[in-house]
């Protein structure tokens, strides 16, 4: 997009007018949301049925890169801009947490569609986000079962309207330049149900005076026992197809530990399995040769 | 239900339905009995015989393609659940429906992976949803919800943390509908609510460890390993949910040796938004717009079969009146135009997955513009068509596709509706199918990527319930609009695309073929609008009730779609008056099924090829994780 | 030969480049101008491709079926008996037929007897899950409830903006005639009457209460024949709307409904009574 003089002139110092064309004063807030709001790169990142609108949008019918919203970058490193264009279920929110923290600041996150504003039509599913910002926080919300493509690009252009009312000097605008690197936003775990660890405190809580009260929140299983016997029994095919050290499988993990100690552990398992089947083969080699 | 009689010296590959049931019976007398529930269909088989039975179900009657296989709680309705199988032959006809019925508590039943592996799947969804286990099955785990999770969500008594009531419509809405947010209600002010013997210092994470868990399962690897007398390791690459390749958020984990695919397991469920469970709450009505949101690349054909499925049921009731011919002839043109918008789309990002990046995807999604257009003339919404009803549609052909200003810098276009359609279906979509073909079919990259890549033979083609393109590109004639038709299909004249070459670019060129058939059928079904112009959409001349009580019984309705074969099972569990909700409804999702064979087909190719050959099955997620 | 399937390709690539400018030529600049015939032009079947939509500058109006979020009609300020009156009667339909469940209506009800009142106290929409199905406009039975065309809605602030109330949903019954001509006259059709259907059945009445000996019911209002033509729909409306007399002193609209719902449940019970006298 052109530079726009007059826009950035728009300070409180006066500007003769023979040299507008020629010199800008401007406040380093503006020029700085000007390179900002013009090369928004959107991340290639559609979860359901939103994200054939936003397709629609990038292509050469309604083309968002006349609006600076260039290309859509596969990797979060290279996004600006994270347009959330779908569902969002509770399995899918953990990576979309995992991929909002790769994203390098400045970012910003556009909900796009009932579902991704708020839960949608499927709001009421188990497996169902009741919105976006439950877990992030959002800049523009898109109403729209889907938004047509000029409802997104409506929104995309609010979204530019709010870079431009933000100012460096606000730490709320841009909380990104304060001090000290940016804490992430803490990844949910996939417990019984998705459990959001800055809650961790509340459930806590909640599961104490379970024993006075019955929980909030709770659920109530009428065949419980039943049920976990069940997949107690179901797990061993599994079991018996990879007898080794099961039982490290299910490590238990203290009280905050991170999730990611189990995968180291399953990592070794791995490693442990690759000796054991290059030891097979080496003896078979052996065998092999001893044969010919 | 056929209409030949099977005359005793007659094969029983082609002995009808009945004689069929007969033969089991005389065959297995105390294993089987007819089910005679009011408005039911089929057998119900002893659990304990069900694999024997099932075997005989395939090879002697000849009813080789497991096309749908689903549970169904029924409680407080006998107190049992049932797996429901819907068995076709290939050769054309109806379904031998034969059901297996155990206990709510301790629900186990036998694995038909070892006679059909397109089971596999389905069971593991059985299993995640309503806990039945299956013995013998090779795999059983959580294929929608991840591993962990406290319950099994469809049971009938299984409520979510949102839950509100059984039914709709909710009283909290009318008369005294003060709004609230559910998130307001819940006290963790989100959609979750944990197990009451919730223990968080023993709480764990194990929904990547068992992913991780069964890789490799039944796979040589040693034999992949020793082929070039390298040793080289085994690596495991992770794909999706979120990559640009994989079609939405469907997750591939790859065991690789060097670039050759030793294995390939599909991880799904990112996109399981509960459609089954929210669609047993809805009315017989609800669920229509959210059909639409199944396969959204072509929301006409998820309503065509939907409508069918219910119509089928209502026609057991009394007062039911079937569809007019321009009802029907509007439904088939809705359905044959996203049909085109379905394959060019599959084409264009098929392209984009074996490296022709965006291109042809601009080129083809252009045409699809144009048809969004329509249906957003004709049934108000570019995607979510909403548009069929049962018995009817939401309305007949505006006169002209006519805009009105509203917001600023508005520009209005008026059309005459048939002259839109008429240049549309005579010239521009074939235009647009030439200009395809012209790029790709001759195209040496494209040969080289996709000639012998991904090869499903025929014989697995159908015992993996593969369908649609999939099903077609490896040499099996079936195509639901000429094995058991519906609509007007039978008085339309055109052919099944098949190619028998069972690879990437067989599936290509069914798809291409399927295109030219398609604007064959529309150029068909113009002059039948023509004809019936005037006449009304609605058999007694006036829309359908708000809410229909259906009458009580079960019903199979299946539709060729264009990613294959999508049917809805629905169960009406009322009583004289029929019900308003469904008591079970199940979608046979082509895109969920068609992955069956995912792996099978990846198998010794190389990484570059596997996005390839996924894009060439052509998912889409809404309907795979539904 | 090898490559000329690429080729061939290739050439088509040009031939697309190539053609957008011999089209450029061929139309001048007449194909940027914003006139509707160019634009239906650009828009439409008879182009080649398809051509951007600059979007801000111009956008593609809506199709007259087009549905998004839902809004509530009222009547226009210069309706001469109804101005700014609800066309709903919260009757719940359009709350039992959207499938996420996402109108909640309180009926209105007489301060005084507190029997409901055909009005809705208030009306929420909730646009985080609404579908835009459609289904509410549909299924209303008095025509109260349309989809609107206004997609233009993204908002900083969903806690705020995202449940429509009454107030926000409200739009004239003149807006919904000017975005939607065609459909209004269909529904004006169906309905027999420009007017919203009670306030048609008012004016009937209080012709019929005006001529009250006479036994014969009173000549029926134009407008509410059932076949109207178009020419004479200007005419059929100027005349409902002067028949729509202002009802009889101290009759609230709904004290003679209260009066004949009283003698229907004098009749079922009588009926009743009788059947029971046969049986026993």
């Amino acid at each position: 997009m052109e530079l726009n003089l007059q826009e950035l002139n728009a300070t409180e110092f006066p500007v003769p007018v023979e040299l507008e064309d020629n010199i800008a004063i401007t406040s380093l807030s503006q020029l700085y949301n000007w390179g900002r709001r013009n090369s928004m790169w959107p991340m290639l990142f559609g979860l359901a049925c939103c994200a054939i609108e936003m397709i629609a949008t990038a292509s050469s019918r309604f083309d968002f890169s006349r609006f600076g919203f260039e290309v859509m970058r596969a990797t979060p490193r290279q996004a600006d801009l994270m347009i959330v264009s779908g569902t969002v279920t509770k399995k899918m929110v953990v990576p979309i947490v995992r991929l909002y923290n790769q994203m390098p600041e400045p970012k910003y996150v556009l909900a796009m569609g009932a579902c991704a504003s708020g839960g949608g039509p499927f709001k009421e599913g188990y497996n169902v986000v009741s919105g976006m910002d439950k877990y992030l926080p959002v800049d523009v919300y898109v109403p729209g079962c889907p938004p047509t493509p000029q409802a997104l690009l409506y929104g995309m252009i609010a979204l530019q309207r709010k870079i431009d009312g933000q100012s460096i000097a606000n730490g709320d605008d841009v909380p990104w330049y304060g001090v000290g690197p940016a804490e992430p936003t803490p990844v949910p775990v996939l417990g019984p149900d998705i459990i959001d660890p800055r809650q961790m405190d509340m459930i806590r809580r909640q599961a104490e005076s379970a024993a006075d009260a019955p929980l909030l929140g709770s659920r109530e299983l009428p065949a419980l026992t039943q049920m976990v016997a069940a997949k107690v029994e179901t797990a061993a095919p599994v079991a018996e197809a990879a007898p080794a050290d099961v039982d490290a499988l299910n490590v238990v993990l203290p009280a905050g530990a991170a999730p990611w100690a189990e995968a180291e552990d399953i990592r070794e398992k791995r490693r442990l399995r690759a000796l054991a089947r290059k030891a097979l083969r080496a003896s078979r080699r052996a065998a092999q040769a001893e044969g010919e | 239900m056929d209409s030949f009689a099977a005359a005793p010296e007659m094969p029983l590959e082609f002995a009808s339905i009945d004689d069929a049931i007969e033969h089991l019976k005389s065959s297995h007398p105390y294993a089987i009995k007819l089910d005679e529930r009011d408005g039911y269909d089929g057998i119900i088989v002893d659990a304990d015989q069900l694999l024997n039975i099932a075997r005989v179900i395939r090879d002697d009657l000849g009813f080789d393609y497991l096309s749908s296989a689903t549970a169904v709680d029924y409680l407080g309705e006998g107190d049992h659940m049932e797996m429901v199988y819907h068995a076709y032959r290939t050769s054309g006809g109806g379904a031998l429906v034969f059901k297996a019925q155990t206990d709510r508590e301790n629900p186990t039943i036998p694995s038909l992976t070892s006679v059909w592996r397109g089971a596999d799947f389905q069971e593991r969804e059985a299993w995640d949803l309503y806990g039945i286990r299956f013995s013998g099955h090779p795999n059983l785990k959580r294929i929608l919800m991840w591993e962990g999770f406290h319950g099994h969500p469809m049971r009938k008594d299984w409520r979510e943390a949102y839950y509100e009531e059984d039914q709709k419509p909710f009283d909290s809405r009318w008369p005294g509908g003060h709004v609230h947010r559910s998130e307001e209600k819940n006290v963790f002010g989100k959609n979750v609510s944990y197990p009451q013997d919730i223990d968080l210092n023993r709480l764990m994470d194990s929904s990547e460890s068992a992913v991780y868990e069964s890789l490799g399962l039944g796979v040589d690897i040693e034999r992949v390993m020793d082929k070039d007398g390298f040793e080289t390791n085994e690596l495991v690459v992770n794909m999706g949910p979120h990559h640009p390749s994989t079609h939405g958020v469907f997750r591939m984990v790859l065991t690789v040796d060097g670039e050759t695919v030793t294995s390939l397991e599909p991880v799904m469920g990112y996109l399981h938004r509960n459609h089954e469970k929210i669609g047993e709450r809805n009315t017989y009505l609800h669920n229509i717009p959210f059909t639409d949101r199944l396969d959204y690349i072509s929301s006409m054909g998820n309503n065509h079969g939907y409508v069918l499925a219910v119509e089928q049921l209502m026609s057991l009731g009394r007062r039911y009146n079937p569809p007019t011919y321009r009802c029907e002839a509007l439904r088939v043109m809705m359905v044959e135009l996203s049909r085109i918008v379905n394959h060019l789309w599959a084409i264009g990002f098929w392209l984009n997955d074996i490296g022709a990046f965006f291109t042809p995807v601009l080129y083809f999604i252009q045409e699809r513009e144009r048809i969004l257009d329509f249906f957003e003339a004709v049934a108000g919404s570019r995607m979510m068509c909403n548009y069929m009803r049962f018995g009817g549609l939401f309305g007949d052909l505006p006169e002209r596709i006519k805009s009105v200003t509203n917001l600023t810098n508005d520009r209005v276009r008026d059309y005459n509706t048939m002259q839109f359609l008429t240049e549309m279906i005579n010239e521009r979509i074939p235009r647009t199918i030439d200009e395809l073909e012209l790029l790709l079919t001759q195209n040496e990259i494209v040969l080289e990527r996709s000639v012998d890549v991904g090869v499903l033979s025929a014989d697995d083609a159908i015992n993996f319930s593969a369908a649609g393109p999939l099903l077609r590109g490896s040499g099996v004639a079936y195509d639901i609009r000429r094995a058991e038709p519906y609509s007007i299909y039978p008085e339309l004249d055109f052919d099944i695309a098949v190619e028998d070459e069972g690879d990437m670019y067989a599936r290509y060129r069914v798809r291409v073929q399927e295109l030219r058939e398609s604007v064959r059928i529309l150029r068909q079904i113009l002059p039948r609008l023509e004809a019936t112009r005037g006449e009304s959409i609605w058999a007694d001349g006036k829309p359908g009730a708000y809410a229909p009580r259906v009458p009580h019984g079960e019903a199979y309705g299946r539709v060729e779609n264009g990613k294959g074969e999508l049917g809805y099972y629905i169960v009406s569990a009322g009583g004289r008056g029929g019900s308003a909700n469904p008591w079970r409804y199940h979608v046979r999702a082509p895109s969920f099924i068609n992955l069956t064979p995912l792996g099978h087909m990846s198998k010794g190719h190389k990484v570059a090829d596997v996005v390839g050959i996924l894009g060439s099955i052509d998912i889409v997620l809404g309907e795979t994780d539904r | 030969m090898y490559g000329t399937g690429l080729a061939k390709g290739l050439m088509l690539t040009l031939r697309h480049f190539v053609e957008s400018y011999i089209d450029d030529l061929r139309y001048g600049f007449r194909k940027y101008h914003h006139s509707t015939d160019n634009f239906g032009i650009r828009q439409g079947t008879q182009t080649k491709g398809v051509i951007t939509v600059q979007y801000p500058d111009e956008k593609v109006a809506v199709p007259e079926r087009f549905r998004f979020v839902p809004i509530l009609i009222v009547e226009d300020d210069d309706h001469p008996t109804r101005a700014g009156k609800d066309w709903c009667t919260s009757c719940g339909i359009c709350a039992k037929v959207c499938p996420p469940q996402c109108i909640w209506i309180v009926r209105g009800s007489d301060p005084v007897t507190g029997r409901p009142v055909p009005d809705p106290e208030a009306f929420f929409i909730d646009i985080d899950i609404c579908m835009n199905c459609g289904y509410c406009a549909e299924y209303c039975p008095f025509d109260a409830i349309k989809m609107d065309h206004d997609y233009e809605l993204a908002s900083y602030d969903r806690t705020t903006h995202h449940i429509h109330d009454k107030e926000r949903l409200s739009k004239p019954n003149s807006y919904w005639r000017s975005i939607a001509p065609t459909r209004a006259y269909e529904e004006m059709l169906v309905r027999g009457t420009w007017e919203h259907k009670d306030a048609a059945k008012e004016a009937r009445r209080g012709q019929s209460s005006s001529s009250a000996p006479s036994p014969q019911p009173a000549a029926q209002p134009a407008a509410s024949t059932p076949r109207t033509t178009p020419a004479a729909e200007s005419a059929a409306d100027a005349s409902a709307s002067a028949t729509a007399a202002p009802p009889a002193e101290g009759a609230t609209p709904w004290s003679e409904d209260d009066a004949k719902r009283e003698e229907r449940r004098r009749k079922a019970l009588e009926r009743k009574a009788r059947r029971a006298a046969k049986q026993g």
